[in-house]
């Protein structure tokens, strides 16, 4: 079944890589929708269903892990697998995504592989 | 706790060479590393920035002409730019996250938490930057593809933190 998925970028380039990406890594990937931080992505949650959203974490406006934070606040949203792709490394930044709930970490610069290996077993 | 200039100067080789070959699928070669002064910027061409922010605070830049950005940008989304434009300049932002982020990281091993700030891409002609206070630049040039890409960083101690590290930032920056 192919996926509609929600890439959370503020770099344009970035998302047009990552859709090129999945589909490298045999994602089966169905609608891609984009948004350029946070607050735009939660708009779009609003009125479209996804099934999986992988999100950068420094972004302006509203970041990364704020908008993790509000999705698994929503009860509507909170099983929706989150990846964050970011090159922030630092092990604070780690443990506060996969205490706020993220589902996987991959850090820029990123393979198909490593996102392939990553979402295996979320979808 | 310190770093030098030959230290840092591999962290930014390392983190270059990654980025080109992980999302380019490129080798890129080095050249001699440098430090420069407050005015280290290009008259023309496209140059990004990225701010360093913590105990230690700074910038991150990369600095290239206007074909080697459209031919980074070729590589990155798989489509040829004859000229810059907006997708460019975002590409080499991108480049410029990728490799000050990932100094950002291994700086953080020494340094404690930083935190990065959103790029800023300026391309044109005549222009000037400078660095506001007397940070000296330590920069890496990189060829690929007959262009030429500089990418450069200066550091300092946040004298506001007042953290134990600030004094003694640099020992030994001078020694190459």
């Amino acid at each position: 079944m192919a996926l509609d998925i929600l890439i959370v970028d503020d770099s344009a380039a970035i998302r047009k890589i990552l859709q090129r990406v999945l589909v490298q890594a045999d994602v089966p990937v169905g609608r891609v929708l984009e948004a350029g931080d946070g607050n735009e992505a939660l708009e779009l949650l609003q009125k479209e269903k996804v099934q999986l959203i992988l999100s950068d974490i420094n972004m302006p406006n509203m970041d990364g892990l704020q908008f993790l934070g509000r999705v698994r606040a929503n009860a509507a949203w909170k099983d929706v697998p989150v990846v964050m792709i970011t090159t922030e490394g630092s092990q604070n930044k780690v443990m506060e995504a996969v205490q706020l709930g993220a589902s996987g970490y991959v850090r820029k610069p990123f393979t198909a592989d490593q996102i392939k290996e990553k979402l295996a077993g979320l979808i | 706790m310190s770093i030098n200039t030959e230290q840092l100067a591999k962290l930014v080789k390392d983190a270059t060479e990654q980025v080109f070959s992980t999302m380019l699928g490129t080798e890129i070669t080095s050249g001699e590393p440098y430090l420069g002064g407050s005015d280290p910027g290009p008259s023309e061409g496209v140059v990004s920035l990225i701010g360093l922010a913590g105990a230690w605070i700074g910038t991150g830049s990369v600095f290239c002409s206007a074909e080697m950005a459209c031919k980074i940008a070729a590589g990155f989304l798989m489509t040829e730019y004859p000229a810059v434009n907006s997708e460019v300049l975002d590409a080499v932002a991108e480049v410029t996250n990728m490799i000050i982020g990932n100094v950002k990281t291994s700086l953080e091993e020494q340094f404690g938490p930083m935190g990065l700030s959103i790029p800023t891409v300026i391309y044109g002609r005549n222009f000037m930057t400078r660095t506001v206070g007397n940070s000296e630049w330590v920069g890496v040039p990189f060829f690929w593809n007959n262009e030429r890409i500089e990418v450069q960083v200066c550091l300092a101690p946040n004298e506001d933190g007042k953290t134990a590290h600030s004094r003694f930032w640099m020992a030994g920056m001078r020694s190459i």
